[in-house]
């Protein structure tokens, strides 16, 4: 049984999360062309190597993110998501946008 | 023959010639580089040496011919897609696999064994219907058939309506097929290297130098080779490959693994498939039991064979088939997948100029071995993209126009 640190339940197997994708910044709603959009959405890094990702835990639905080493499937830390997110993101569209 | 052979046996010398032979040392320059020596880029060499021409050609391989996802995939031929352009694609590489053996003249062990897909629910009924139509259109043999045909077709599969997912009906490919994946690569190594074609094995790209936005030379291990052209056909390395030409992929690279019992007597002819299960089975013909379509929860670059795996695919064979409870496993293995969003493959044109791609193979790469070699070669010497291909180009992420094939590649083979 592989384990997985949750940052709010603690230790548990892996099977109870689910993978959600590399962790990108979101790029500026306002300045992004429908290209850079298509990066965002469908490429990836896929690095070999640590990367940082989102994961959930499913019976919780808790996201969080973690760094895990791809080559090695080691899991190097879990953190909270506000270590990155620590400040209000603004969604609302500008007047020209309208 | 038979004296031939009985000479053989008694020869005190091992007389059997090799294949071919392997190039030593590497050249400065050639006209066409391909990095990847399996099946997809053993076969574009060979295209391009026998129907182009193209002989000044030199295939790059990291590790040994067809070491890579040609030894792992499962062998499985089909072209019943779900997209005009997906079915179009495949069934053109089912008809150069039945002619491939004699395209060689080397045995490639092709079996049409056919293929039947089970609908476990009315939504996976639906779906079939759906597939079955567009593929009889495009003129793919493939049917929706009851439970009565199912039981005709394989008799010994588990029918009860007591299990956990009863079979309702299925999906029966009669062009589905199986062949022997090493002697794919090794019949178009020998067929490119025959004619000029120089195969590096141990031989690991470590930089693609760009001039002007165009590709002019690879730095490999063993030294700088200047080129006209370079063609990936990496498969699970695409993304990492790619990034030392700059040039970003839609690509996830998860482990799918599959496993093989000891040989039996034969007992299964067609190829069979469970996408509610997640698994499938057929039977070589030398009796074993291949096992196959459990990709990994996330994304990893290491083909570990794993436990949980092991457990599910067991018990979904099982479901199938119970006399399977009593078989033993041989070896358990993976193969790096590269998956792309929408299931369908990354071929053609990239950003950078006479350098092309060949990627996103995920769990559907070997069936289209030779059909990739045509089209890719055609590509490379008359840099024009072929009509087949051109709606896998890279270019159609960023138009939103995804070939979604995820329902027809279900059970990830």
């Amino acid at each position: 049984m592989k384990l997985l640190t949750c940052p709010l339940n603690g230790p548990r197997n892996i099977s109870e999360f689910t993978y959600g994708g590399e962790f990108h910044p979101m790029p500026d709603q306002h300045k992004t062309d429908s290209r850079q959009w298509a990066e965002y959405v469908f490429f990836h890094d896929n690095a070999a190597g640590v990367v940082t990702e989102w994961w959930c835990h499913t019976a919780s639905t808790f996201w969080f993110l973690a760094e895990r080493n791809t080559t090695t499937d080691q899991v190097i830390r879990t953190f909270d998501a506000n270590e990155v997110f620590n400040q209000r993101i603004e969604f609302s569209a500008m007047e020209d946008d309208a | 023959m038979p004296f031939g052979l009985l000479k053989y046996g008694l020869s005190s010398d091992y007389p059997a010639k090799h294949h071919f032979t392997p190039a030593t040392e590497l050249k400065r320059h050639y006209d066409v580089v391909i990095i990847g020596g399996g099946g997809h880029g053993t076969a574009i060499a060979y295209n391009l040496a026998k129907y182009h021409g193209i002989t000044n050609v030199a295939i790059l391989e990291k590790n040994y011919l067809g070491g890579g996802n040609t030894a792992r995939n499962t062998a499985v031929i089909r072209s019943n897609y779900l997209t005009e352009a997906g079915v179009n694609f495949y069934s053109e590489s089912v008809k150069l696999f039945n002619n491939l053996s004699n395209e060689f003249n080397y045995n490639v062990m092709m079996e049409n064994r056919g293929q039947l897909t089970l609908a476990h629910s009315d939504a996976a009924i639906r779906s079939f219907r759906w597939r079955a139509e567009v593929n009889q259109h495009l003129g793919v043999r493939s049917e929706l058939v009851d439970r009565q045909t199912i039981a005709e077709l394989v008799p010994n599969l588990n029918m009860s309506e007591d299990s956990r997912f009863p079979i309702m009906a299925g999906l029966w490919h009669a062009d589905g097929a199986t062949a022997r994946h090493d002697a794919v690569a090794w019949g178009y190594a020998k067929g490119a290297c025959d004619r000029g074609v120089e195969l590096h094995q141990l031989t690991e790209v470590e930089d693609i130098e760009i001039t002007s936005g165009r590709v002019t030379a690879v730095k490999t291990n063993r030294g700088r080779v200047e080129c006209n052209a370079v063609v990936q056909a990496v498969a699970g390395a695409s993304s990492i490959v790619a990034k030392k030409a700059g040039i970003p992929l839609p690509i996830h690279c998860y482990p799918l693994q599959a496993m093989v019992t000891q040989p039996y007597k034969p007992v299964l002819t067609p190829h069979v498939s469970s996408p509610q299960v997640h698994v499938y089975v057929h039977q070589t013909s030398r009796g074993e039991f291949v096992i196959g379509g459990g990709s990994d929860p996330y994304p990893l670059y290491h083909t570990r064979a794993t436990m949980e795996q092991r457990e599910s695919l067991s018990a979904a064979a099982m479901e199938l088939f119970p006399f399977l409870a009593q078989a033993r496993l041989l070896r358990q293995w993976a193969g790096t997948t590269d998956m792309t969003p929408d299931y369908s493959p990354i071929m053609g044109l990239s950003p950078v100029e006479n350098y092309y791609l060949d990627a996103g193979w995920g769990t559907w790469g070997f069936k289209a071995t030779p059909i990739c070699g045509v089209t890719m070669a055609e590509l490379v010497a008359t840099k024009k993209v072929p009509a087949l291909i051109k709606p896998f180009e890279l270019e159609r992420f960023y138009r939103f126009e995804q070939i979604n094939e995820a329902g027809a590649t279900a059970a990830s083979h």
